[in-house]
């Protein structure tokens, strides 16, 4: 019944008496790129633990596939130099594999000359790699990635999200990506779901730019968005890529929600990506 | 020179069961930052030897069941999150050394040598003690070797071996669990307030030698083995106090570590 790896239904979550998630629909189908954006506090990394079995909702359903294995890259890993620990060793941290293996995941991320260095003394990109080859060698159905760029440069981050995309075409596995900045994923991303404790709008990256709840939430950022999103729309149709612009309504599309668009700022424009 | 007498064989073989296993152990104390949780166990279980000579069991027995009730009390109030867990540490610690001496005072039926339990008492070791030693040893060991990957994930991010479904909370009640035991092991040895030492001083010099997480627990069951050894040549020599000097050495050992590196030709890998 489930073709999708991971499926949450109208998922709400609050601690303390504060709402974090809302009635939050989500789900990632097999060989898909699902990109949560939002502003701090918006319960991003919150949606994603639910999504894992982390943590339990407080009501509404995830539905995981049967069997599936998760690969996760946290924000950010410190690892205190009193542990002895090399990239080699960090890549087996949670699943044994012979070298042969392991040198395959490090070479898939190219990361092959990074074995043997110590991983507190690792770059903010380096250690990027290790984690995402860590993750590999887990052989996953679904990655999931926590704003996986943080303090790596744009070039950097724009070579990890084409790398990315070159696992998903090779493993077909699901991936999940919380980012703050959907300028950077754009290029790489199927879907963007923009959330801020409720689902405001979702679609295609482009779709998702010009929606005005974006906008709101985003301020002034989200026009330099829009520019972006156009450029990065017309790289794609140069590669060719299946990128469903402009008719992405299908059972994703979570813009029928009840409780937003009370926004009364000069919206004229979208009528929220609908046809 | 120096008579290898029973007693002092008796001592050593006491000595390197505690440090075997005192060393891995110790490893993951000092990575995880919990040398404070070590001294507070070790503390809580002068409560658990007067729990068990007031109740006729064993005063292992009575370790044990303080440091179940410690870990519940840490793992229950820790995730409250109101106190630092520090705090929680300290209430615990010295709330229960102070029970434990007050019990033990208060103890007209049985004669106790506080010193004894306080600092250890090598040299008394019954062959009796050995077979606890050994026995109690081998099996936190093996439950160590057993819980290793896991715990080695949820040491370097309890974040990452959770989504991977590592079950975390089970795999840290565990491994306080296994100090509890080593406590319960080693006491008799070295005493309540000396027991941490074993722990964590051959865990950190070890890492100066080491490029693994395997490795350094290896190194480090090693050193405590060679503290051991030269306490207790030195307790004999000098009619030092034998666990003190052991504690000495394996300070000194960390002290001279440094020298050894560069004699070696590692640096800080």
């Amino acid at each position: 019944m489930t073709a999708f790896l991971v499926e949450a239904r109208g998922v709400s979550l609050a601690r303390h008496g504060t709402a974090i998630l809302s009635s939050v629909d989500f789900h990632v189908a097999p060989g898909e790129i699902v990109t949560i954006v939002g502003p701090n506090g918006a319960g991003k990394t919150t949606l994603v633990r639910v999504l894992m079995g982390v943590m339990a909702p407080d009501s509404g359903s995830v539905v995981r596939r049967p069997g599936l294995t998760v690969g996760y890259l946290p924000q950010k890993l410190h690892v205190d130099p009193v542990l002895p620990l090399t990239v080699r060793r960090l890549v087996t941290l949670t699943r044994a594999a012979g070298r042969a293996e392991v040198e395959a995941a490090l070479a898939e991320v190219g990361a092959t000359a990074l074995a043997d260095k110590a991983v507190s003394g690792l770059s903010g990109g380096e250690m990027q790699r290790a984690l995402l080859a860590r993750a590999l060698l887990r052989r996953p159905d679904l990655l999931v990635l926590d704003e996986p760029t943080q303090g790596v440069d744009q070039t950097g981050q724009a070579e990890f999200y084409e790398l990315l995309r070159t696992i998903r075409d090779r493993r077909g596995c699901g991936i999940v990506l919380i980012s703050h900045d959907l300028h950077v994923v754009m290029a790489a991303t199927d879907r963007v779901v923009c959330l801020q404790h409720h689902v405001c709008c979702a679609g295609a990256p482009r779709q998702v730019a010009g929606n005005p709840e974006y906008r709101r939430l985003f301020g002034a950022a989200a026009a330099e968005l829009a520019i972006y999103s156009h450029r990065h729309d017309h790289d794609h149709d140069l590669h060719g890529n299946p990128l469903p612009c402009g008719h992405d309504h299908g059972p994703g599309h979570h813009d029928h929600h009840p409780h937003h668009h009370h926004h009364p700022s000069a919206a004229p424009a979208a009528g929220e990506g609908q046809p | 020179m120096m008579v290898m007498e029973d007693f002092i064989l008796r001592a050593l073989l006491a000595g390197l069961g505690v440090a075997v296993v005192a060393g891995p152990l110790g490893c993951f104390v000092v990575w995880r930052r919990m040398a404070y949780f070590g001294d507070t166990m070790a503390h809580a279980s002068l409560t658990g030897i007067a729990l068990g000579l007031l109740l006729g069991v064993v005063p292992v027995a009575g370790i044990i069941a303080v440091g179940v009730v410690l870990v519940a009390f840490l793992t229950i109030l820790g995730q409250r999150g109101r106190h630092a867990s520090d705090t929680l540490l300290g209430i615990f610690s010295h709330g229960a050394l102070s029970v434990g001496v007050i019990l033990l005072a208060t103890m007209e039926s049985v004669r106790v040598d506080l010193m004894a339990y306080l600092f250890g008492d090598i040299l008394a070791v019954m062959p009796a003690d050995l077979a606890w030693i050994w026995g109690g040893g081998l099996l936190a060991l093996a439950v160590l070797v057993w819980l290793w990957r896991p715990l080695l994930a949820t040491t370097v991010s309890p974040e990452v071996a959770r989504a991977e479904g590592v079950p975390v909370t089970l795999v840290q009640a565990a491994f306080m669990l296994l100090i509890a035991l080593v406590v319960a092991v080693a006491m008799k040895i070295i005493g309540v307030l000396l027991i941490t030492a074993m722990l964590i001083i051959p865990a950190a010099t070890a890492r100066r030698f080491a490029a693994s997480p395997e490795g350094m627990a290896a190194i480090a069951a090693g050193l405590g083995s060679v503290a051991v050894v030269l306490g207790l040549v030195a307790s004999a020599e000098w009619d030092t106090p034998a666990g003190p000097s052991v504690v000495a050495a394996a300070a000194a050992l960390f002290i001279v570590s440094p020298l050894a590196a560069v004699l070696l030709g590692r640096g800080r890998g």
